[in-house]
Parts: C-alpha cells; sequence; structure tokens
C-alpha cells in the first residue's frame, strides 16, 4: 500500500505505484477492447505526416479544439467594467454558470452574474417573463447601479427583443424607469467573445450617449481635451490598465478608461466581498462622449463601437493590442498626437530601457521561429513584437480572425526580412495547428493554456500569453502593455528560452558542455 | 471554536430560521414565497429535509446551476474517452466546458483517446437560418477520416438544435448504417431543457439505453468469460481518480470491475454492463436512471454505496459484500482490516487539527451528503448543506441517513443567500465550487471547491481519504487566514472570541 499519513500521496504520485498500474494494465486488457497498440503507433505517425496535415486543413465543417469561445462571454466582460454593474444574461442559465467558471478559472476570482433561466416554456412563449422577474429580482437583490443585458443564443434563436422587453419590464415596474438597462445581442453563433465585447460596450455607450433608448434626450456632444481608452478583451487586463492609467497619469492627460476591470478581478482578501469594485464610473460613460479621441488597443473588439464613437465626432485610433517597442511607440505618438502634449521623458526612459533590455538579449532570441495562436489583435502585437526581435514568427493562427485580419498579418510579416517566410492561418483551429507544428515545426509556440496539448503532443515548449491561462497563477497581474509590458513579455519569453536551453544540455558525461551558467 | 458549538440545538434552530427569514427580506414578495420553499432547517426524524426541490430557478438570482448539456456532455459521456462527443450548436458550450473536470483516464489523446479535447460544430448563422444537419453528416466523415480509431460519435445537442428542428436522430442512424453499425449516439440534452443538469443525467441515461444497450443483439457474445463476482461501478467521474481508487478496493475483497460509468470508461465497458451481477452506484442523482432500467430489463440489482470516509467506506463495503458469497464477505473485512492502521494514523494525525470545526457545503450529485461521514470522521461538523439539482429522493436520504439535527438546508441556493448563510454561521470551512470559491476566499473563510477537489484527489476510498483529510486541514490551518486583517486595522471579531 503506497499511502501513508505521513506522506500523502495525492493523484500526482498515487496511481505511478505497482498497485494501480497493475490494475490499470488488466483493465484496459479485459475490459476496454483496447485498439491494437501497433495500429494506435501507426495512427500517431501518420498524424504527424504532411498526408495528414492536407485531409486536416480540408475539413469544412468540423472544428477541433478551437481557440475562440461565444459572444456573451465577452458581454460579461464588459458589464463588470462598469461601476456598479451585473451583467445580465437573458436565455438559458447554464451559459452563465459556464462564464462565471471560465473567467474564475483564469483570474482567479470571484465573477458576479445572472441568467434570465429560460426553459422549455420560454422557448415557445418567449422569455418576457423572465426579463421582467428577473430584472426585478436582480436589482433587489443585488443592489446594482447599472444592470447590462446580453443573450444567449437560446433567446437569440427565438427572436426576443430586448428593447421591448426591457420596456415593457420597467412599465412593470421591475426596475425604476430611469434606471440604466443598457443592452446587446450577442448571438454565440456569430463572431466570439471579441464580437460580444464589441456589441456590449457599443450597447452600453450608445445607452448614455443617445438617449437612453428613447426614454432621454440625446447627449449633446460638448468636446473637451480628454481622451478615451478601450483596452478590449483582455486576460491581462488587471496588470495592463494599471499601467495604462500610469502611462496617462505621466502624461497628464485626462483620461477615461472605458470598461476599467482593474479592480473587480483583483479585489483585495480582508474579510470583505466586494461584488462590484472600481469601474468606469456611469457618468464617466457618459461625459465619454466628449472627449478628444479613443483609443481602442484592440481593433478586432471594437469593428462597430470604434465606428459609432468615431460617427459621435470623435477622432478614433485603433491599435492591435501593441507588444513591444514599435507597437508602445506608436500608442504614446497617438495619445501626443491626439492630446497635442509631449512624451513625457520617464516613458522615454522607459523606452530605452526596453531597447537596452533587447540590446542584451536578442542574441538567444535572434532567428528562433515561434508559432503564435490566440485572439487576432493579440496575435497581431506579437508577432510584432517577435520581429522586433529578429523572430520568426512561422505560424500565426486565430480561430476568430477573418481574410482581412490575415491580409493585415501578412502586411506586417512584409515590413520586416524576418517575416518572410511566415504565413497566418485565419479560422483555423489548433487541431490545424498541431499538424503545422509537426509538418513545419518551430522553436517555441505561444498561446493559451490549452496549447499545453500542443506542448504534449509535439515537444514545442509552450510559452503562455493569452487568455484563458487556467495552469498558472497571476498572470493577469502583470501588464504586457506599455514598455514595461514589454520588458515583462521579454523575460517571460526569454525565460523559457533559457530553461529550454538548460534542459537539453543537463545529461552529466554526455552534454556536461554547453550547460553553462553564464549566458 | 465555532460558534454553534456553544449553543443547544434548539438555539442554533431558532437561530437559522431567523437567519432564512432575514435572507428572505431581499426579495420581491413573490419571489420570498417562492424561495422560502427551498429553505428549511432540518428536524431530526422527519423523511425529508423539508425542501422543495427539482423547480424551475427564478430568474436574476445567481443560481449556481448550470443546464442539461452540461449533465450530459460534462457528467455522463463526455469521460467515456474512446469516443467523440460533438458539441453540437455554437462554440462557447464546449469551450468552457473542455477538459474542466478533470475526469482522469489513460490513453492516448487524439489518436484512441479524446476527453480532453473539444469537438464542435461550431455554429454559424447559416447553420441556425438552414439547418446544421448537413453539416452534422459532415462532421462524422470528417471525424472518421481524421480519427479513424474512435469506437463511436456522441451528438451533445446544444440550445439551438431542438429550437431548429434539427433531426438530429436521423443523421445518426443514416450514418450509423453508413459506417457498419457503428455507435452514434443522439443526445437531446439541450441546455434549455429541464430545470438544471438533473434532465440532462436523464436523458444521457436513456440515450445509452436507447442507443447502446438496445442496438446490442441479443446473442452477442460477451468479450470476456463471466465471472460470479462482475459488478459495475456506475455514477464515479474518476474524477482526480476518484474511480480507480475505488476500484483498487473492490478488486481486493474479490470482485471483478467489469465496467466504469463513466470515468475513464469506454464503449466497450458500457456494452459489457448488462452482463454484471451487480452495479454498484455512487452518485445515485445522475445514474439510478439506468440503474433501474437495468434491473428491470437484465435483472441486475444496484447497491448504492459511499466511499467517503473509513466509517462509509467500510458500511459501504459490508453493504456491497452481502450480495455475493461468504468468498466476497471474507474479502471485505480484509480489506477493511487492511487500511484499519493506515485510517488510524490519519485520523490521529490530522482530528487533532481539525476536531470539532464546522463545515458547510453545497455541491451537486451526491456530495452535499455523502461527504458527511467523512467530515464526521475528522470530528468535523457539517452545519449547512445543499444541492444544486436534487430531487426529493436525494433530500430524502440525506435527511435519513446523514445530517443532524438544525442543520441548515438550502435547495439551489442564491450567490445572495450563501454569502449571507455564511457570514451569519461564520463556519470554518465552506466547501462548494470555482464559482464560490473566491467569494468565501475573499471573506475569509477558508474553501475547497467539492467538485474537482480544488485540483486534488483523488477523495474516494481509503487511499482518498488521506488527501481528503490533508486538504481540508490545509485549507482550514492554513497560515493565511490570520493576515486577512491588517494589524494595525485588527478589531476583534466577537463571535470567534467568545467562542475560543
Amino acid at each position: 500500500m503506497p499511502q501513508s499519513a505521513d506522506n500523502v500521496l495525492d493523484h500526482f504520485e498515487l496511481f505511478r505505484g505497482p498497485e494501480y498500474q497493475q490494475m490499470l494494465a488488466n483493465k484496459k486488457k479485459m475490459f476496454e477492447n483496447p485498439r491494437d497498440p501497433a495500429e494506435v503507433e501507426r495512427v500517431r505517425e501518420w498524424a504527424k505526416t504532411p498526408e495528414y496535415k492536407e485531409l486536416n486543413f480540408a475539413r469544412e465543417a468540423l472544428t477541433v479544439n478551437p481557440a475562440k469561445a461565444c459572444q456573451p462571454l465577452g458581454a460579461v466582460f464588459v458589464a463588470v467594467g462598469f461601476e456598479g454593474t451585473i451583467p445580465f444574461v437573458h436565455g438559458s442559465q447554464g451559459c452563465v454558470a459556464y462564464y462565471r467558471s471560465h473567467l474564475s478559472r483564469h483570474f482567479k476570482e470571484p465573477s458576479s452574474c445572472v441568467s434570465s433561466s429560460m426553459t422549455e416554456d420560454a422557448a415557445v412563449f418567449g422569455g418576457l417573463n423572465n426579463m421582467i422577474d428577473g430584472l426585478a429580482n436582480t436589482y433587489s437583490m443585488y443592489k446594482p447601479k447599472m444592470i447590462a443585458v446580453s443573450t444567449t443564443c437560446m433567446a437569440e434563436v427565438i427572436g426576443d427583443d430586448l428593447n421591448a422587453f426591457i420596456k415593457t419590464s420597467k412599465e412593470k415596474g421591475s426596475v425604476p424607469a430611469e434606471f440604466d438597462v443598457p443592452f446587446a445581442h450577442t448571438p454565440a453563433f456569430v463572431g466570439s467573445h471579441v464580437t460580444g465585447y464589441d456589441n456590449a460596450l457599443k450597447g452600453i455607450l450608445e445607452h448614455f450617449w443617445d438617449g437612453k433608448a428613447g426614454t432621454a434626450p440625446k447627449l449633446e456632444r460638448q468636446p473637451n481635451e480628454s481622451i478615451n481608452f478601450i483596452g478590449g478583451f483582455d486576460g491581462y487586463t488587471v496588470g495592463n490598465t494599471r499601467e495604462v492609467k500610469r502611462i496617462f497619469n505621466l502624461f497628464g492627460v485626462d483620461h477615461t478608461i472605458l470598461v476599467d476591470n482593474s479592480e473587480v478581478f483583483d479585489t483585495p482578501t480582508d474579510g470583505e466581498f466586494r461584488m462590484y469594485d472600481g469601474g468606469t464610473t456611469l457618468e464617466e460613460a457618459a461625459n465619454a462622449l466628449h472627449a478628444k479621441g479613443t483609443i481602442s488597443m484592440q481593433e478586432y473588439c471594437t469593428e462597430k463601437t470604434l465606428p459609432m464613437i468615431a460617427n459621435h465626432g470623435q477622432q478614433v485610433v485603433a491599435l492591435n493590442h501593441p507588444v513591444g517597442v514599435g507597437g508602445t511607440d506608436r500608442f504614446l505618438m497617438e495619445i501626443a498626437r491626439i492630446t497635442g502634449k509631449e512624451i513625457p521623458e520617464e516613458l522615454a526612459k522607459e523606452r530605452g530601457r526596453l531597447v537596452d533590455a533587447i540590446a542584451d538579449s536578442n542574441a538567444h532570441i535572434h532567428g528562433k521561429k515561434f508559432a503564435i495562436y490566440g485572439d487576432p489583435d493579440l496575435c497581431l502585437g506579437l508577432a510584432a513584437f517577435l520581429l522586433e526581435l529578429g523572430a520568426e514568427p512561422t505560424h500565426v493562427l486565430a480561430t476568430n480572425g477573418n481574410q482581412k485580419w490575415a491580409d493585415k498579418v501578412q502586411a506586417l510579416f512584409d515590413t520586416s526580412p524576418f517575416g518572410a517566410n511566415c504565413k497566418a492561418y485565419p479560422g483555423k483551429d489548433l487541431w490545424h495547428m498541431r499538424s503545422l507544428l509537426f509538418t513545419e515545426p518551430v522553436d517555441f509556440l505561444i498561446g493559451n493554456t490549452y496549447g499545453k496539448y500542443l506542448e504534449r503532443d509535439t515537444g514545442t515548449p509552450l510559452i503562455r500569453i493569452g487568455f484563458p491561462v487556467f495552469d498558472r497563477h497571476h498572470h493577469h497581474r502583470r501588464p504586457v502593455w506599455g514598455y514595461q509590458g514589454g520588458m515583462n513579455v521579454l523575460i517571460t519569453i526569454l525565460d523559457k528560452i533559457f530553461d529550454e536551453i538548460d534542459r537539453n544540455t543537463n545529461v552529466p558525461s554526455k552534454t556536461d558542455y554547453s550547460f553553462d551558467i553564464i549566458r | 471554536m465555532s460558534l454553534a458549538q456553544s449553543q443547544s440545538v434548539a438555539e442554533i434552530k431558532a437561530r437559522n430560521k431567523e437567519i432564512i427569514d432575514e435572507v428572505l427580506k431581499v426579495y420581491p414578495e413573490k419571489t420570498a414565497k417562492r424561495r422560502a420553499k427551498h429553505l428549511n432547517v432540518h428536524e431530526a426524524g422527519k423523511s425529508d429535509c423539508g425542501v422543495k426541490s427539482n423547480i424551475k430557478s427564478i430568474p436574476g438570482v445567481m443560481t449556481i446551476r448550470g443546464c442539461a448539456y452540461a449533465g450530459s456532455k460534462g457528467v455522463v459521456w463526455g469521460p467515456i474517452k474512446d469516443m467523440i462527443h460533438i458539441s453540437h450548436g455554437p462554440v462557447g458550450c464546449g469551450q468552457y466546458s473542455w477538459a474542466a473536470r478533470r475526469n482522469y483516464y489513460i490513453g492516448t489523446t487524439g489518436i484512441d483517446t479524446f476527453v480532453t479535447m473539444q469537438f464542435t460544430s461550431d455554429f454559424q448563422e447559416k447553420d441556425i437560418v438552414f439547418g446544421g444537419d448537413k453539416k452534422l453528416a459532415k462532421i462524422m466523415d470528417e471525424i472518421q477520416e481524421l480519427f479513424p480509431l474512435n469506437n463511436g460519435i456522441t451528438v451533445q445537442s446544444e440550445c439551438p438544435i431542438g429550437l431548429i428542428g434539427d433531426d438530429i436522430e436521423a443523421v445518426s442512424k443514416a450514418k450509423s448504417k453508413e459506417y457498419d453499425g457503428k455507435t452514434i449516439v443522439p443526445v437531446r440534452c439541450e441546455g434549455f431543457r429541464g430545470v438544471s443538469q438533473s434532465l440532462g443525467h436523464h436523458i444521457a441515461n436513456d440515450a445509452i439505453r436507447d442507443w447502446i444497450f438496445d442496438k446490442i443483439p441479443a446473442d452477442a457474445a460477451p468479450r470476456f468469460e463471466p465471472s460470479p463476482y462482475d459488478v459495475a461501478i456506475i455514477g464515479d467521474y474518476n474524477i482526480g481518480g476518484d474511480a480507480w481508487s475505488s476500484r483498487i478496493l473492490l478488486e481486493e475483497m474479490g470482485l471483478r470491475v467489469v465496467a466504469q460509468w463513466s470515468g475513464d470508461g469506454s464503449l466497450a465497458e458500457l456494452e459489457a454492463t448488462p452482463k454484471a451481477k451487480l452495479n454498484v452506484l455512487h452518485c445515485y442523482r445522475s445514474m439510478n436512471y439506468i440503474s433501474r432500467h437495468m434491473e428491470e430489463k437484465y435483472g441486475i440489482p444496484w447497491c448504492e454505496y459511499n466511499f467517503f470516509g473509513p466509517s462509509k467506506i467500510a458500511e459501504s463495503l459490508r453493504k456491497i459484500a452481502s450480495y455475493f458469497d461468504d468468498k466476497i464477505k471474507e474479502g471485505a473485512e480484509r480489506v477493511i482490516a487492511k487500511y484499519q492502521p493506515l485510517m488510524d494514523a490519519v485520523i490521529a494525525k490530522y482530528r487533532p487539527r481539525l476536531e470539532g470545526k464546522t463545515v458547510m457545503l453545497y455541491v451537486g450529485g451526491l456530495r452535499p451528503r455523502h461527504v458527511i461521514g467523512a467530515y464526521e470522521d475528522l470530528g468535523m461538523e457539517v452545519v449547512g448543506t445543499g444541492y444544486e439539482f436534487a430531487h426529493n429522493d436525494d433530500y430524502q436520504r440525506t435527511a435519513q441517513h446523514y445530517v443532524k439535527d438544525g442543520t441548515i438546508i438550502y435547495d439551489d441556493v442564491t450567490g445572495y443567500e450563501f454569502e449571507k448563510f455564511v457570514e451569519k454561521i461564520q463556519p470554518d470551512l465552506v466547501g462548494s465550487g470555482i464559482k464560490e470559491k473566491y467569494v468565501f476566499q475573499k471573506m475569509g473563510v477558508p474553501f475547497r471547491q467539492m467538485h474537482s477537489w480544488d485540483y486534488s484527489g483523488p477523495y474516494h476510498g481509503y487511499d482518498g481519504f488521506a488527501i481528503f483529510a490533508r486538504d481540508m486541514d490545509m485549507a482550514i490551518n492554513s497560515p493565511v487566514w490570520k493576515m486577512t486583517q491588517a494589524p494595525w486595522k485588527a478589531a476583534p471579531k466577537p463571535t470567534l472570541l467568545a467562542a475560543e
């Protein structure tokens, strides 16, 4: 018996002993009707071949291990970035359990969200009563300042009309007439979580700016000197938002962070559960109309929101998740351009430090090949940084990227000799990536937690950057934006490179050379 | 240490009733009336817990429940390792449930085993408008081509499927025929069906009956020589290896486990089960349906058991053995005796650190009652418990065999209620899920996830109990909980001080 009170073995070690190994071998042999091991081996090898890759890339209907989620997740992310706001997702309740779990597993934080809990009767008769009761209950129980409504695919398929439903609910007294209930239709069968982010944010801004669904006069824009900032769906929102605020403060620029999750996804453990914390105030959301301009860090999270803002008379800038020197340069220069302020010397110094770090370390990255997958903007930002480092972003894959995105990635490749042999893969999934890693191997893979399966199968070391990251803790607390964020990304990449070098040179009396103490 | 100890049962009951009344005040009148039926203080001797259950959740209250898809794909079908489970519909459901449940297995993932993969039809608008049946048929072809060693396919319906009128049964039948009688199982587990995960379990059970059992030719030869000691483990999902640390005990007592449902399970094991002599059922809630069916159709008796904590394990081993001859009965005694020193050592080590500590639970399936004995083996006391998706027969079992007089019971608890109950009762530990974990930790309350074992486990069996005890100790006695108050702010908490 391997178990003991003195040295308690859990799943990491318990099952490796002979008792369990024998038991599992017997189970397989006697009862599982297993495939012939030779056949398993043959298929395993076949799945690594160019021939398999061709079949794999010929898939038209099946998706395997996609790197995207559905719209309402993005809508929930947006909602909790506003002060005292609870997301209310109209449709089946299981979806909400999933969004909450997903966000909690990444941020290691509570994630509050309610559902209108529609069931079969609502599927037949529509979910109006669920909306009426749901808003009333949420308002009484959780005392929000705002309830931001979005939809699951169930409500979308049966065609529930949020605008009319919310109006009726208010007439029935679920919430006071003047209470803010912005909404967005977020069908899961269109786009992905980044689309949901876009729709939800647009819904909230239009609510405040354009007369609260016909219940208030439209705001008239009175331009001021402030600037709006939109981060987009971002697994690093805690660290990033704080870094961006610091940058704006160094500039001395009046700014509004639209969707500020930095507090609600980073609350203290001090004896009090804060369901709401921080967030863009509703007043700020309304006054954001008057800003001189809006900068979005993620173009594909704001494809509808930014044009809407531009239509209200602001300058808008769409960036692609800038990481590194060039991306941050552009971000800062856009702030300077819009506000007419000079870039603070402090930031120039930080830039110099990042360049210094790259100069110190680039020999270890130069010429290395990387595969990247993730949201469309993240892929662009990371690819641009790798090119700066003299690395080759050989495969760049976004399940929720389209051809337009791929053209943009190609245009980026074309700016650098290091992009010559690189390719973008729009709409592909991680099973496609698996074939790529076998047939056109790279040195490192950058992606989220699910990349660990690719690392295991293909032996390509995984650098975890993306969303979700479930199996490493606290990454979301560090910025990846700004020069300091670039420094964090650089260090993350370097640590993996050095770990791999050591791992490949640590065999005594075989690779004693190269196992260097100084690198 | 805890507040509860210094009070009489009558006082506790009065306090708990007061807490319930107070919590209900937050709701609009109609909601308060409905929620009141789900909250109660247990009276010893009653046949159930006095709460309504398996009723629709109220909109907008932050229920912790999931859906039928979660019950079918996430619980029952997902762990069957050599079949490919298509999350049929939009991408989200499969994405959020992808590998999240830690149903351990052995196999070559992506080649002959597929548990930790996410196969989805990734519905787009055109699929909603024109229907998804052609796409589904094509998906099955592509699966056959790219994953030729799969032993079967299931179609796990997401909400839109039932709303747009797709005929997944017809597609499944046609493709099964095309692929020489291949097992292809359509499952109507759309998320809007029923009131929780529970209906999904039932639908999934029925799908096994209709699309696996009923397809087995009556004259089919068994793959192995039957023995008089063949049993199947039903309702163990092998979370963190639970089914393995259970199986080893059954085998040690002389039984032969011919199937695991469904953790580390395979199609062949499902098909073999009608030949078993006894079905031993751990999670009654999710798999009583198929157990009853096998009893009716194949005459296989079933026996509920509980492998949490040495008291219940010994009781269960003896109960299981009672279905067999003396050889097995002796085997059970031998196993109990073999592990007794380990159990004594575990309890000697951890009980002094945990004695008198109070626990509040809120979980699904069997755990709101099944783990109570394990806590009691460590000298701890469960002062509140509730189920996400129980039916009344679960509350009957809870009342008759598990909870103590005065325990606060909450069915389909809302986020608000659970926070308030914990705030007022101040337990030493809360055991619930990922959505609750951080809420309570922020409040300074030690917490263990009791769905995923907080990424630890196994907790079942004797080996599992050692881990359970270690984990509860590390949760409650972690130094971190002494640091939640800044020293310059620390104000004494009267309730806790009074009890110390």
